[in-house]
């Protein structure tokens, strides 16, 4: 199972062309049933091409996606408060690239990704006559964004560089309350209610929050699991088992449904917060088994010799196991986001306005009716690039050993 | 030196007794307080509990009704249709996912560079998406957006796509099932011991061929069967079309046919992944042994390869398995009156949240608990003996 690119540079010949050709030969034509493959392959691909083209260029009317390209990414938010959007999204940009540089470098392949994005989003902007203003921001924000992660790079060079690192979480987590702050105003900027967030916003803040507001629960959770006493465990197991159980659509409707029927008849709970803590109690489950898992990779060994150097339970934990457990499963932490950001496509179904919801109310205008096609394909670019690069993101991603 | 009295506190039970007493307590205080209030909450609305309003008349029309339903008939008859339409699309969702996944799996194994790449665009393109927008997309524009039945795409024959959905042959049992599952049986269980006894002899190194002599031994009774009934068992019924109607066949609804292959396709690309990692999780020294002590590829994959897979494949395929179970509730997205859909009508009409959520709860606890328990017993089946 040798890597094609591998094979291709041990085939030993002259000429490149040569070369080429032995390639083809060993990997698309070497028994007749290969041929045979090949040639059904090749059959799939252009046929699939030509139908995708033909649809794209000459039957498909994408005025009913560039004329409500706001509607898709901020929903019904305020125009005159769209610049905290823009702040909010170059945060969003910013810290992560920041973060990049300083864990692995920033060579020129980050560059030309980044570039690529703004550039894309640039086009893509321009393609549907959205103004300049638009285009200014995405190009300042691709800049700077490309400056923090040179800048994280640097900083690494610098005596004064390496407790940066350390302290990434708690820049992480002071950005992530002033977004929400941005977002939702008070503190001087003009509120925003709750049912002006829709679209793309509404989709990655209820992604986020959950995520969040999951993982202390979560991880309590797994620790439960592993716990040496009884009704802890039995708690912990119980629930994670319950949740898993049960269809994501179900939890959310309990938590619309029952939520108000729990609490007194005074207290009224908005409908995004219901759905945030429907999204929240559902993942933590899932994320549990996640942590249970990297738990369960730390060897015995560790709590021996942290028993041995004199430290108590909570210590080790917290010192010792939980930032290696931790640590190993960041991959399955970040598929974990993918899918949660995955699922709050079903809030939709609930009443949420976010991407989806918009879709729905997009494809329901008068004179765009019937266009199904457009809408839900932009749609599921969007998502797929999020989700794509989150995961391919994650797979690149080496973390520290130490510190 | 006074000896310290021994305090409660110091016995090395203590705290984790207490602290256990404490998320008792705790969880005990939050039951108790979501208890009263929704004890004062159904009273201020005057609300009742019980699940008396299921014997009441539901009033409301289902599209597909594989067992009878009309709308005068009680809530538990609606449910009991949801459950039977919700379990059709789970059946035959797993099966079509398995295969579909399996095949998808080895094709990015491939050693044709194509074929690979078509898989790995395949299932970054899939799994990336979400089931819903899938569902939706296959529904709206594909299923929704086919062309009348007046000009229904023809594949072969009257088997066609259209607005009323994809028309299919059907496959019916006769009368003459029976005897025929007798036959076969009885000729499956001798074939296994001429197969047995041949493969013996086979190996003490006699000639003998112990699969043909096996098949020939199915065949001969399958021509018993055939003798005593003179009809095959399952009657493979075409549809016919005259006048844009349709006798026979099977016709799948949109609905249906949606939320089958948004399921199918989903739920393939997570299978493909999972086949593929267990297949790469063989050593490949085991390929090599097994070549060099001369057994063909296909024996190789059956005997060799294959078993030791499917000790890293089952764990993590009935995890998706339960998921494509739990995913089937996406179904209300696209209209089709599955179990979840269904109850949320019920809600919408009677107003019993509670006793809705506890059915629905008890429903899919019931089938997730189903499915993971067939599942554990294949697993422990196939796990390694270890002595």
């Amino acid at each position: 199972m040798e890597s094609w690119q591998n094979q291709f540079k041990t085939a030993f010949s002259p000429s490149s062309r040569q070369k080429t050709w032995i390639w083809v030969r060993q990997n698309l034509l070497s028994t007749w049933s290969n041929v045979l493959l090949t040639l059904i392959s090749l059959g799939i691909i252009v046929a699939t091409l030509t139908a995708l083209g033909t649809w794209i260029f000459t039957q498909a009317q994408w005025e009913v996606v560039t004329v409500n390209l706001r509607l898709i990414f901020v929903g019904r938010y305020p125009v005159e408060q769209i610049w905290r959007l823009w702040l909010v999204l170059l945060l969003l940009v910013t810290v992560p690239t920041l973060s990049w540089g300083a864990i692995q470098g920033w060579r020129r392949k980050e560059s030309v990704w980044i570039s690529c994005g703004g550039i894309g989003l640039v086009g893509a902007i321009a393609l549907s006559n959205q103004g300049l203003e638009s285009i200014a921001w995405l190009g300042g924000i691709t800049g700077i964004a490309l400056g923090g992660g040179y800048l994280g790079a640097w900083s690494q060079q610098q005596p004064w560089g390496k407790p940066l690192k350390t302290w990434l979480p708690l820049l992480w987590f002071l950005t992530f309350f002033i977004m929400l702050w941005l977002i939702s105003g008070g503190l001087g900027l003009t509120a925003v209610s709750t049912t002006f967030w829709n679209g793309l916003l509404l989709t990655l803040l209820v992604a986020v929050v959950s995520i969040v507001l999951s993982f202390p629960l979560g991880v309590l959770l797994a620790l439960g699991r592993q716990s040496q006493l009884p009704i802890i465990r039995v708690v912990s197991t119980g629930y994670i088992e319950l949740v898993r159980g049960l269809p994501l659509i179900g939890i959310l409707f309990m938590a619309q449904v029952m939520l108000p029927l729990l609490l007194p008849p005074q207290i009224t709970v908005d409908q995004l917060v219901r759905a945030i803590a429907g999204l929240s109690l559902f993942s933590a489950a899932y994320l549990a088994e996640t942590v249970r898992g990297g738990l369960q990779s730390i060897p015995n060994g560790q709590w021996e010799a942290s028993r041995a150097l004199g430290l108590s339970t909570p210590l080790t934990l917290g010192l010792i196991v939980l930032p290696q457990a931790l640590r190993t499963v960041v991959p399955a932490i970040v598929g974990q986001f993918i899918s949660l950001f995955k699922d709050t496509a079903l809030l939709s179904i609930v009443g949420l306005v976010e991407l989806t919801g918009i879709a729905r109310s997009i494809t329901s205008q008068a004179e765009y009716l019937g266009r199904y096609a457009e809408v839900y394909l932009v749609l599921g670019l969007i998502y797929w690039l999020f989700c794509y690069g989150m995961s391919v993101a994650s797979r690149r991603l080496e973390l520290p050993s130490g510190s | 030196m006074k000896a310290v009295k021994s305090q409660p506190w110091h016995h090395p039970k203590f705290w984790p007794w207490a602290a256990q007493l404490l998320v008792l307590g705790l969880i005990g205080l939050l039951v108790a307080y979501c208890g009263s209030n929704l004890v004062a909450n159904f009273q201020q609305k005057q609300l009742s509990f019980g699940f008396d309003f299921l014997q009441s008349q539901a009033g409301f029309n289902i599209g597909e009704t594989p067992i009878p339903y009309q709308p005068t008939d009680t809530y538990a008859q609606a449910l009991g249709v949801g459950i039977v339409n919700s379990l059709r699309i789970m059946a035959l969702g797993l099966v079509l996912a398995t295969l579909m996944g399996t095949g998808i799996g080895i094709a990015r194994l491939s050693s044709n560079w194509l074929v690979r790449q078509l898989g790995t665009v395949y299932v970054e393109l899939f799994r990336n998406l979400p089931l819903l927008i899938q569902l939706m997309f296959w529904y709206f524009a594909v299923f929704l957006s086919a062309p009348p039945f007046e000009q229904r795409i023809r594949f072969i024959g009257d088997l066609s796509l259209s607005q009323r959905g994809l028309l299919l042959p059907n496959f019916l049992p006769r009368v003459s099932l029976l005897p025929w599952i007798i036959c076969i049986g009885i000729g499956v269980a001798i074939a296994r011991w001429v197969f047995r006894t041949l493969r013996r002899r086979q190996l003490e190194g006699e000639p003998a061929s112990p699969w043909f002599m096996a098949t020939i031994t199915v065949v001969f009774w399958g021509c018993i069967a055939w003798v005593l009934t003179k009809e095959f068992p399952w009657n493979l019924e075409l549809p016919a079309v005259r006048n844009n109607n349709i006798t026979g066949g099977l016709l799948l609804t949109p609905e249906y046919s949606a939320i089958l292959f948004g399921l199918t396709f989903y739920t393939a690309a997570f299978i493909a992944e999972i086949v593929r990692g267990g297949i790469l999780s063989v050593p490949k020294g085991q390929w090599e042994a097994a070549r060099s002590l001369g057994l063909k590829p296909n024996l190789t994959l059956r005997l060799v390869i294959l078993p030791q897979a499917l000790r890293v494949i089952v764990p993590p395929l009935t995890s998706q398995y339960l998921n494509l179970a739990k995913n089937s509730s996406l179904a209300i997205a696209v209209g089709y009156p599955d179990l979840y859909s269904v109850s949320s009508t019920t809600f919408n009409q009677t107003g019993r949240a509670v006793e809705v959520i506890l059915l629905l709860m008890a429903t899919y606890l019931a089938i997730s608990l189903a499915i993971s328990l067939v599942m554990n017993l294949y697993n422990r089946r196939i796990q390694i003996v270890e002595r």
